[in-house]
Order: C-alpha cells, then structure tokens, then sequence
C-alpha cells in the first residue's frame, strides 16, 4: 500500500495538470527504509511529449546525488498519461528498475475526474496497491 | 590506474551488494570488460550490440557520456563513472 500526505497527492496532480497535453513525471522521496514520501521532486521532461516522459540525465544525477547525500531513496516515481488510464504502458514496465518504489500514474485525460494509481513493478510484473492519503504529516525526522 | 564505478541498487545483485567497485581502462569499453572480469552479468546490463543500453545512464565526472564519446569516452586515472537506471516510459 503506498500511504501518501494529502498535500503531496494533491501537489502530484497539480504538476500533471499544469504540464498537460505533456507527460509530468518525478519523484517524492523519503528517509532510506521508511516507505514514506516526503519531499516532492518534480522533474523535466525531456522528451516534452505527450506519450512519452525521460527524466533528464544532468537533473537526474544531482537529484539521486542530493538524495544519497540526504540519506534518502526515491519512495514514489510519478508520471502522468494524458490520454490514457494510469495505468503503466508497456513502455513503462520495460524501464522499471527501482523494485522498491512505488510507481504513480496519473491520468489527465479527463480535467473534472482525476486518476491516481499507484503499482509495484518487478521483473515486469506489475502489481497494483491501495493509495491511502493521510491528513496529518508525521514531522519529518531529518 | 583506478577509476570508481557508482553501482546502482537494481545493479548490485552483480557487485556483491557493493555501492561502488572500482576498475581500469583507457575507454569506458575497456573499463566495464575490466569490471566484466571481476562481476560476471555486470557488462550485459550496461552494453548491447556494443552499444550503452537504453535503460542505463552512465557518466564520467557527471557528465552524461551520451554526449561524450559514448562507449568510447577516454578514461584517465581518478576519473568518477556513474551509473543510474535511466527513468522514463510512455
């Protein structure tokens, strides 16, 4: 189950959507071990596609460096379809490579009906979970 | 000659767990057969058809070696190679 803060769930969306007709796309990290996403990373696309999403590769480098300097690990890797489910592409499933995050689809393919949908992608095997949005942010510990 | 390779998670399976290992070469090619040697699967996953995977970013002193010479990117003493899972889809 992934178990997100209501205003990081929210700001996720808000990225999607201000992003469209382009994919959005990055990453909430948390504490090493903690499962808890915590600080909202949003990234370039740099495909700026409609079908496609690649973090760029500089961006990516000093945001994985920051994070192991911060003791942290990506929690949640998010990107948006716009118009289809969010649900992982095939595409999708082929680059999965972080086996401990939770992989985030949003759809923006409807503006008045948002779809956030959470999944564990594994050896290609790809296993939806249940999202639960919390109210109240433990404080962060570090 | 030493040069530090950054391991990423999905890619310590091969390293023994290890963060970093370290190797030699004069090109980027020279330096993963060298690591080849030592963590056996390890070069399969980073080249394919002589050419760097799509999955995988790697860079020299954080450079992205895409826009260096690619597998061919000279290598000297002290030089810092990372290697990251490359994040994108459709």
């Amino acid at each position: 189950m992934l178990k997100i803060d209501r205003s990081v769930y929210a700001a996720i969306i808000a990225h999607a959507g201000s992003d469209h007709p382009d994919e959005a796309c990055g990453v909430v990290a948390g504490p090493v071990g903690s499962d808890r996403p915590v600080r909202l990373i949003p990234m370039t696309n740099a495909e700026r596609s409609p079908t496609f999403y690649r973090f760029d590769s500089i961006e990516q480098l000093k945001v994985w460096r920051e994070m192991d300097d911060r003791d942290e690990e990506p929690v949640v890797i998010y990107h948006s379809h716009t118009s289809t489910e969010a649900y992982p592409s095939r595409t999708d499933i082929e680059y999965a490579s972080e086996p401990n995050a939770h992989y985030v689809l949003v759809s923006t393919r409807d503006p008045d009906q948002v779809e956030f949908r959470s999944f564990r992608i594994v050896d290609g095997l790809v296993t939806e979970e249940d999202v639960e949005i919390t109210e109240h942010p433990r404080p962060g510990r570090g | 000659m030493t040069i530090e390779v950054r391991i990423p998670t999905i890619l310590r399976q091969y390293t023994a767990g290890a963060k970093s290992v370290v190797g030699a070469g004069d090109t980027l090619s020279e330096l993963f057969g060298d690591l080849e040697a030592r963590h056996p699967g390890l070069a399969d996953r980073l080249v394919e058809n002589g050419m760097l995977r799509r999955f995988v970013n790697v860079y020299v002193n954080d450079e992205d070696v895409r826009f260096l010479g690619g597998l061919d990117t000279p290598l000297t003493d002290g030089d810092q190679v990372t290697v990251l899972p490359a994040v994108a889809g459709g």
